[in-house]
């Protein structure tokens, strides 16, 4: 059987570590590379590295953590952030990352989906949507960490990008992101009942158990979280004991 | 030396990474003597069966590909896995490289989310020296939509995924094919690579 997912993701500003919360009030927390390791250590079943870096100079750097990154871990590494081209992908790729995440610019440019789905595969384009609740039952998607509020109709996004492509969505609640009181359940299940591709729980998770519960009550095949990983609140092999002994298959 | 073959399909400097990782000698190659000269070859590869096929063409490769199969060992893997059945049924009919009797096929089960991506257990089934020192409750990462379809004395190993799903085949000589990615399996996927640098 396929085991769920633990992923910590680490967001990269000028080759450091950073957590911001709610995006703003980002604080240095580390090394990336051995940031990498340490929770390939603890059993991550995948990295992601999120560039937060606005400069081209920046990026080179950024690119250069995800190389090193690749030489020293063995797990499947997702790079997002900054991502603007079918060539940024190819980048991307050859620095090492297996799947690259497209956000903000896939809600400003789908094609970028497809494009990239027809070259590299389905299997690396991974989508990450930021979207937040207006009524009940309804989402919409933003755009720029957040900050821009498109008016697109989450499902009707979902059902775009599954058809352009996509393999992958991870969807990160602006709701619960920064919260710590568990990741939005309603919205996840909302999701997977309306696309066949794997989804990526995203924001909020805070304590051992909502990890457990995301699994219990939705179909997302995965969950992410990063400051409750930096800050060594948990450790993935912690949250893995705690899933396992409440019959959730992981690895 | 082990030679990676560069045919432009997916990501092969990961493959390349574990091999120098794992102190495996080791080259990215696309020419014929290099294959030739090689010890043991992997074809890699991720992306569509007849772009994958093509490009492989491309490069001139396919006949000296068949003939070093069947004198040193062998590694394909994801999609390269799949380029060593006889034929692909993605986007159409297209021959593979027939080095062992099957085909492969989209994967289908009601409720099936595709790809089928992430970490699943590998489950014995044949004896085979890749498998040496993996224990009963070894996951390995997979990210694939389309599956083998081939004789049971060829799987060494499968995993449950909407049905049996063929994870690592052998020719019973010099032929393997991995349809997980063992470079992006942490350390179970380390020592499946490493007892392939062992068959030389």
């Amino acid at each position: 059987m396929l085991a769920k997912r633990i992923i910590p993701c680490l967001d990269v500003r000028n080759g450091k570590v950073v957590k911001g919360v709610n995006f703003e009030g980002i604080r240095d927390v580390g090394d990336p590379v051995e940031c990498a390791e340490e929770y390939n250590k603890q059993g991550a079943d995948e990295i992601v590295f999120y560039d937060i870096t606005a400069s081209f100079e920046g990026r080179g750097v950024f690119l250069d953590v995800v190389r090193e990154t690749a030489k020293k871990v063995f797990v499947p590494l997702t790079v997002g952030g900054g991502i603007k081209t079918v060539d940024d992908i190819r980048e991307t790729l050859r620095a090492g990352a297996d799947k690259v995440s497209v956000n903000s610019q896939a809600v400003k440019n789908p094609q970028l989906i497809k494009d990239g789905a027809d070259i590299f595969g389905s299997q690396c384009i991974c989508v990450g949507i930021d979207a937040k609740k207006i009524a009940d039952h309804k989402w919409t998607v933003y755009i720029n960490g957040g900050r821009v509020d498109m008016g697109i109709d989450l499902i009707d996004w979902v059902h775009q990008i599954e058809k352009l492509g996509a393999g992958e969505i991870c969807l990160n609640s602006i709701d619960a992101d920064g919260t710590k009181e568990g990741f939005d359940i309603e919205m996840l299940q909302a999701v997977c009942d309306n696309c066949n591709i794997p989804v990526i729980a995203s924001g909020g998770a805070g304590k051992i158990n909502d990890f457990a519960e995301v699994f219990e009550k939705t179909g997302a095949t995965a969950a992410l979280a990063a400051s409750l990983f930096h800050f060594k609140e948990l450790t993935v092999q912690e949250v893995k004991t705690y899933c396992r002994a409440k019959n959730i298959i992981v690895r | 030396m082990i030679a990676i073959i560069d045919y432009g399909a997916g990501n092969i400097f990961s493959v390349k990474n574990a091999l120098d990782y794992l102190g495996l000698e080791n080259r990215l190659v696309s020419d014929k003597e290099s294959v030739i000269s090689a010890d043991a070859v992997i074809l890699p590869g991720v992306g569509a069966f007849p772009a994958a096929m093509k490009k492989l063409e491309a490069t001139g490769l396919v006949e000296t590909i068949k003939d070093e199969a069947s004198k040193k060992p062998f590694l394909g893997i994801c999609l390269g896995m799949q380029l060593i059945f006889e034929k692909g049924y993605e986007f159409g009919e297209c021959d593979g490289l027939g080095l062992i009797k099957g085909d492969v096929r989209k994967m289908e089960a009601p409720e099936l989310i595709i790809p089928h991506m992430g970490w699943n257990k590998l489950e014995k089934l044949n004896d085979c020296r890749l498998m040496n020192g993996i224990g009963d409750n070894e996951y390995v990462y997979f990210v694939h939509s389309y599956k083998a379809d081939c004789a049971d004395e060829n799987i060494s190993a499968y995993c449950e995924y909407g049905g049996r799903v063929p994870a690592l085949v052998h020719d019973g000589k010099f032929v393997y094919g991995a349809q997980f990615h063992p470079e992006k399996s942490g350390d179970t996927g380390l020592k499946i690579l490493k007892n392939f640098g062992g068959l030389i």
